[in-house]
């Protein structure tokens, strides 16, 4: 499903992905962990198509077409979603408006029929059942005055709704509350497919408890130092990167 | 003794010209004006951009006497219904048409509440001589700044809105006034609205250009508010790119009267309104709005003036711009408060949103506040759209151009939110959107009954 070989990006002309290869097939978890700053996000803004970063190597392979060529909403269209780190506060903007027309949007460019308002409305209360999301965050604006953790709820609700075929989830779990956690981690859980695929960007083994990857990657300095089942978060919940890090040096 | 230009000149040999033509249907009492007038147009001439007020909008090359002027018959001459025959829905407003500065005779005629009066400003100032002697040009003032001058003497027709104390006008009074015809033209309209006490009345003017056209436009309206009064006022722009627009709103409130007064620039070539607001009255309320979305070369100016003269009023002002290409755009926010104005709120902002580098905003409050109890806030803010926003928009499938819009009709849309009438709210929000998906025709309609294009009057 998606193929990243050998990527570089950089901002403000400073490198921060140095080489990336990574392969994920359809049906697959695949976690992605390592020390702040290592590039975790800077990669998912990159594979989504953030403008602020600049791929100078390297190529992307999204369900056989070149990813890097399509614009941001493209590849939304595509079938790639991106649960924001931090996402966005949009006043002005109400959540069932921009629902509304990301799905129609994401409808049209597959050739479908815009959904009507009565079976928009009966999506919309399914999926927030989904992930237990409070009615009235949806009659808001997007993210406005939202807490930490419903701003991540509200992530994992847009995704129920657009049904991605690989979502990303920057680090979701963070700020989530024990139950909201398991909410969301059953949510994806419900999600999961034999032909949709997940990236976890996580600093906790408290997720993988509920999400279990196939694989965990560590990212360090821009690489992935470390490839490993399941066993190496558990691994590095106990003894940090610090072994990690000296191995690579070496 | 000042030097006025030589097309002041002009414009004052242009008025002695034609001034029994302009007096032969005029109120004597209007008449009486004209002299003290002409003394200040001596004086003060067509603003330049010397003049303090008129910094940013230079009105001196746009208002000469060559273009045709419309108080002889040289408007549009033909009969309301072969220009508008307006169905059902209109029974939703009391619509009356002015072209060129004109009232049209034979326009709808929803019943009005008894006493209620609304017409031709030239007809009924003769009837009412009483409400002109206590009003006219009592409330603009007509001494200290030209263009008032300049429309007092040229002043012949407009509308005239009178709500005798107690009445209450459920169905908004909409006023289209419409600029049509081949000549080049300026056009000195003058209104005059006045809700006596306890009355209430919602009042739209709708502006619109139906030729290509140059039309240069100096309005006058004042506006009486007595003593628990009650005035929604809304002004929808929608003007070529060869319009320049002088507005100016002067408005008298009496006390515990409530004025909310809208101002939608929706399209125009240069718009200067200028908005002035005497709170004469204590506990008046005072919530004036305006929005303008400009492009190209278009240039818009909002000067407002809330005079606090008593104790315990509250004004709120919000003007808000989405200004694109190398539009120009100005806001002046002057707010005195008299010194024994105690308990006065006045709260004023000004936000911009600038989607190039070339377009450009001055934006400046002035505050004179002399009472020492008083809550003032001001602010202004001149920004970009928020690339985040639009990323995370894009993210989730949304193009581009369609974010884009989302993002601008965001910021538009606590202007809009403003309106009281749900349907007026709606049509708005409808050619708000219009106009940022660049759609805005010249010939659609903000009338609540949405006609106008659909008839006779053509638009080319
Ligand atoms: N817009 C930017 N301008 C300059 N530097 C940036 C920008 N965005 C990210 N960086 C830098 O890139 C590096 C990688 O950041 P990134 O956000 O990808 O890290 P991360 O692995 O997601 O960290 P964390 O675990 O803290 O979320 C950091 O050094 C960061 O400072
Ligand atoms: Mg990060």
């Amino acid at each position: 499903m998606l193929k990243i070989k050998d990527l570089h990006a950089k901002i403000d002309g400073k490198e921060i992905l140095r080489g990336i290869n990574l392969e994920v097939k359809a049906g697959e978890i695949h976690a992605i962990m390592g020390p702040n700053g290592s590039g975790k996000s800077t990669l998912a803004a990159v594979l989504t198509g953030n403008e602020a970063f600049e791929v100078n190597e390297g190529e992307v392979e999204f369900n056989g077409e070149d990813l890097l060529d399509m614009a941001p909403e493209d590849r939304a269209r595509e079938g790639l979603f991106l649960s924001f780190q931090y996402p966005v506060e949009i006043p002005g903007v109400s959540m069932t408006n921009f629902m509304r027309t990301a799905l129609n949007e994401q409808k049209k460019h597959k050739g479908e029929e815009p959904l009507s308002a009565s079976d928009f409305l009966k999506l919309m209360r399914d999926r927030k059942k989904l992930v237990d999301i409070d009615s009235d965050l949806t009659n808001r604006s997007v993210n406005e005055g939202f807490s930490g953790g419903e701003k991540k709820k509200n992530e994992i609700f847009q995704m129920a709704m657009l049904d991605p075929k690989l979502a990303i989830l920057d680090e979701t779990d963070s700020g989530l509350d024990i139950d909201a956690l398991r909410i969301v981690a059953n949510g994806v859980n419900k999600l999961k497919r034999s032909d949709n695929a997940t990236i976890l960007i996580t600093h906790y083994q408290r997720l993988l408890d509920y999400i279990e990857p196939d694989y965990v990657h560590v990212l360090y300095k821009g690489r992935i130092v470390k490839s490993a089942g399941k066993e190496l978060a558990r691994e590095l919940e106990e003894k940090g990167y610090d072994w990690i890090k000296k191995e690579f040096e070496e | 003794m000042v030097k006025i230009a030589e097309q002041d000149t002009s414009l004052l040999n242009l008025f002695n010209e034609s001034r029994s033509l302009i007096e032969k249907d005029s109120s004597p009492l209007v008449n009486q004006w004209r002299t003290k007038a002409e003394e200040a147009f001596k004086q003060l001439g067509i603003p330049s951009n010397k003049v303090e007020a008129y910094k940013y909008t230079n009105l001196q090359p746009w208002f000469k006497a060559q273009y045709a002027y419309s108080f002889s018959e040289n408007g549009y001459q033909g009969k309301i219904d072969e220009i508008f025959k307006c169905d059902v829905e209109s029974m939703e407003s009391h619509t009356v048409f002015m072209v060129n500065g004109k009232f049209i005779p034979g326009s709808n005629g929803n019943v009005l509440p008894q006493g209620v009066v609304i017409g031709s400003f030239s007809e009924l100032a003769k009837k009412h001589s009483l409400i002109i002697e206590k009003y006219y040009s009592k409330i603009a003032p007509v001494t200290e700044d030209g263009m008032v001058a300049l429309n007092t003497m040229f002043a012949n027709d407009g509308i005239f809105i009178h709500v005798p104390a107690g009445k209450v006008v459920e169905k908004p009074i909409q006023i289209v006034n419409i600029l049509t015809g081949e000549k080049d033209l300026m056009v000195n309209q003058r209104n005059l609205i006045v809700i006596e006490e306890n009355a209430q009345a919602r009042v739209l003017f709708c502006d619109h250009t139906l030729t290509q056209s140059r039309f240069v436009i100096n309005s006058v309206t004042e506006a009486q508010i007595d003593a628990t009064a009650n005035l929604d006022f809304y002004n929808i722009q929608n003007q070529h790119n060869g319009t320049i627009q002088v507005g100016g709103y002067y408005f008298n409130q009496e006390k515990q009267s409530v004025l909310n007064a809208n101002y939608f620039t929706l399209h125009t070539g240069i718009a200067r309104n200028n908005i002035f607001a005497r709170l004469g009255g204590e506990h008046a309320e005072n919530h004036i709005s305006g929005l303008y979305l400009i492009d190209k070369n278009q240039h818009v100016d909002n000067f407002s003036y809330i005079n606090h003269a008593v104790p315990d009023c509250e004004s709120n002002e919000l003007f808000k711009g989405v200004m694109d290409d190398a539009s120009t755009g100005a806001f002046t926010g002057r707010i005195l408060v008299a010194k024994d104005a105690q308990r006065t709120n006045a709260y004023q902002s000004n936000n911009n949103l600038l989607l190039t580098e070339n377009a450009k905003m001055n934006t400046r409050p002035q505050l004179e506040i002399y009472a020492d109890d008083v809550k003032c806030s001001h602010g202004a803010t001149v920004g970009q759209l928020d690339d985040n926003a639009l990323f995370y928009l894009r993210a989730r499938g949304i193009s581009k151009e369609e974010a884009n819009i989302l993002l601008r009709f965001a910021f538009a849309y606590e202007v809009i939110e403003k309106i009281q009438m749900p349907e007026l709210k709606e049509q708005i929000r409808e050619l708000v959107e219009k106009r940022f998906r660049g759609e805005l025709d010249k010939c659609d309609s903000c009338v609540v009954c949405g006609q106008v294009d659909k008839n006779a009057m053509r638009c080319v």
